[in-house]
């Protein structure tokens, strides 16, 4: 499904990721864990189709698409989610007014009808009760206003309306205690899927014991530098990265 | 100083002498009137056109940009305008009309006495001519300004409302100014609204002309807000695109009055809209809003003074603008709070979009302090749209140019808001969407 072959990213002229491999078929949840600086949350943002990341080699594809060559937008039609590190905030635009433009644009994109508004509201509210989002919450303007917790849910609860085939989580779990850790990795649970694949990017192990990986990659100065099972996400908890940044050194 | 040094005067200056003296006899009014016509004739003159050497006027430097002086307007032909085309104006809201055609009051389009017991419409020298020795300078002090003293002396026509102690108007009140005409004419529309005390309305003011005429607007309004009365206006300004537009508004707030403004243009080639407001009683509440959505090359300034002259009332301005193509954009606001007016609370708010490279915005914010016990603030930005905002959108599969527009919408929305009339929220976003899609 996601094919990332030796890639190269310039950030503001600084190298961050220097050829990076990846393989992601459908159907598994793969985790990236670094140190920080290492490059994850670049990876996510090219993924998605930031425009001051400047891919300099290698390749993306997606189902045989060449995924850099397409717009964000494009991106998301395509199947591409990013759940945000740091989810902003649009004062003035409603969260439901937020959902119901994204979903009928991708739609659009796709050559399907737009959702009538009784079917939206429907698959809304089911997908929002699920997360237990206040339905007072949809009301209020994106993210503004909302708790840590209450951001990362709503990314959750984008992705869940958005179906997408490939969710990266970058972060999700940061800002969260473990009674909102858990909810989102419920959410995130819930969405597996043999059609679905998912990135979930962290920093610590903890999130990675609720949300179980097929395979675990570690992440050092622009390289996957080791790739194993769950097991080896424990090994980092225990270890600590500076094994691999000697190594990348 | 300046005008000691102006040898020269404009083509527009001196077509505004010319015509002051071949029609001064023929303008409506009796002697007073024409006595104050002559006088603000020569404090304009004085002055002349104001330019940016004018403080008040140092960004809509009107000597350059007023190129020259139209004709007075006369009255249109019978039948140049359907009676339903004074609604037109405002699709989907039931109001009462009062037209104001070509600058001068016209019965025949509006709607008599403004459909509603509680208030009574006139025209403006009939009502002049009857209540003799009321100066308008009397109901709301004028400022100095040269914009209004050619409005003061030319004032062609317009309405006198009045609206009746304690009278709750169920529907608006529409004041229509429209331009009916194949050539380019100017108007001097003047306008009188008087709200007696605890009375409750909402006043509509539209402007339109024939696209692409040149044609030359400068209005005045004067609003006595009566003791405990609740007023809003909202001003929409959807004049030709070639056109130049200035109004004026000077209002006195009384006691415990609520008064909330609001002007929304996107017409215009010059468009200057000035309020000069008194809270004038203790513990009112003011809320003054506008926005402006600008393309092409048009210039828009909003210029206000709110002076605090009584205690305990608060004031609020937001105001929203939006910058196209190569078009200019200002804002003016000065709060002044008299030694009197303590525990005011005022807080002025402007914030420029600026969508193209080449548009310019100007925000002057100003606090003027008397008082030492009062609470006042005011900020100012101007930028572009937030780019990882943009990003934050197309990565959920909005398109780019779909993004920018529900971030603009959002942007003028927060205005918007503050309009307490639903319907003419709703139409006025409306006309939001409208500009977006017209912008492509």
């Amino acid at each position: 499904m996601l094919e990332i072959k030796n890639l190269q990213v310039t950030v503001d002229g600084r190298a961050i990721l220097h050829g990076l491999d990846l393989a992601v078929n459908k159907g598994e949840v793969h985790a990236i864990m670094g140190p920080n600086g290492s490059g994850k949350s670049t990876l996510a943002h090219v993924l998605a189709g930031k425009d001051n990341y400047q891919v300099t080699g290698g390749s993306v594809t997606f189902d045989g698409a060449d995924l850099l060559a397409l717009e964000p937008d494009e991106r998301a039609a395509r199947g591409i989610f990013l759940a945000f590190q740091y989810p902003l905030e649009i004062p003035g635009v409603t969260t439901m007014n937020f959902l119901r433009t994204a979903l009928n644009a991708q739609r659009k994109k796709r050559g399907e009808s737009e959702l009538m508004p009784p079917e939206f509201i429907k698959r809304v509210r089911e997908a929002s009760t699920k997360l237990g989002v206040d339905q007072e919450m949809l009301r209020r303007p994106v993210n503004v206003g909302f708790s840590g917790g209450e951001k990362k849910r709503n990314e959750i609860l984008q992705m869940a309306l958005l179906e997408p085939k490939l969710g990266v989580l970058d972060e999700t779990d940061s800002g969260l205690d473990i009674d909102a850790l858990k909810i989102v990795a419920d959410g995130v649970n819930r969405l597996r899927s043999p059609e679905r694949a998912m990135i979930v990017i962290t920093h610590y192990q903890r999130l990675l014991n609720h949300i179980v990986p097929d395979v675990v990659h570690v992440l050092s100065r622009g390289r996957i530098v080791r790739t194993g099972g769950k097991e080896l996400a424990l090994e980092l908890e225990a270890n600590g990265y500076a094994a691999y940044q000697d190594e990348a050194a | 100083m300046s005008a000691d040094l102006r040898v020269v005067k404009t083509e527009a200056e001196t077509a505004l002498a010319d015509a002051f003296a071949t029609v001064k006899s023929r303008l409506p009014g009796g002697r007073e009137v024409a006595a104050r016509r002559e006088a603000a004739f020569g404090q304009f003159a004085a002055s002349g056109l104001p330019s940016h050497r004018t403080e008040e006027w140092k960004y809509t430097d009107l000597r350059a940009l007023m190129r020259d002086a139209k004709p007075l307007a006369s009255p249109p032909a019978a039948g140049a305008l359907q009676p339903q085309a004074v609604g037109d104006a405002l699709p989907g809201i039931t109001a009462h009309h009062v037209a104001i055609v070509n600058g001068a009051f016209a019965p025949d389009w509006s709607d008599v006495d403004g459909g509603d017991p509680g208030v009574t419409v006139s025209e403006l020298f009939a009502w002049l001519a009857q209540n003799p020795g009321f100066r308008l300078d009397l109901a709301v002090p004028e400022p100095g300004d040269p914009a209004l003293a050619l409005n003061s002396a030319f004032m062609s026509g317009g309405a006198v409302v009045h609206v009746k102690k304690g009278a709750r108007l169920a529907q608006p009140l529409h004041l229509a100014y429209r331009f009916v005409g194949d050539a380019p004419a100017a108007m001097y529309p003047r306008t009188l609204v008087l709200v007696e005390p605890d009375a409750q309305v909402t006043l509509i003011e539209t402007f339109d002309g024939p696209a692409a005429l040149d044609y030359q607007v400068n209005g005045a309004l004067a609003l006595v807000v009566g003791d405990g009365a609740q007023v809003e206006r909202i001003k929409i300004g959807h004049d030709s695109a070639a056109a130049l537009h200035i109004a004026t508004i000077m209002t006195a707030i009384g006691a415990r009055a609520s008064f909330r403004d609001f002007t929304f243009t996107t017409g215009g080639a010059v468009t200057r809209d000035q309020l000069f407001l008194r809270c004038a009683g203790a513990g009112s509440t003011v809320r003054i809003a506008g926005a402006k959505l600008l393309g092409g090359r048009q210039h828009a300034d909003s210029t206000l003074v709110v002076e605090h002259a009584a205690p305990g009332c608060e004031s609020r301005e937001v105001f929203k603008t939006v910058l196209d193509g190569e078009s200019h954009g200002i804002f003016q606001g000065k709060i002044i709070v008299k030694p009197a007016a303590q525990k005011t609370d005022g807080k002025m708010m402007t914030r420029a979009l600026l969508v193209s490279d080449t548009a310019e915005a100007v925000n002057k914010p100003e606090l003027e302090i008397f008082a030492d016990d009062v609470q006042c603030g005011h900020g100012a930005t101007s930028g572009r749209l937030d780019a990882n905002l943009l990003f934050y959108l197309k990565s959920r599969g909005i398109p780019a140019k779909e993004a920018e527009a529900l971030l603009i919408q959002a942007f003028v929305g927060e205005a918007l808001d503050g309009i307490a009339h639903e319907g003419l929220r709703e139409m006025l976003s409306g006309r939001v969407v409208g500009w977006l899609e017209a912008r492509g």
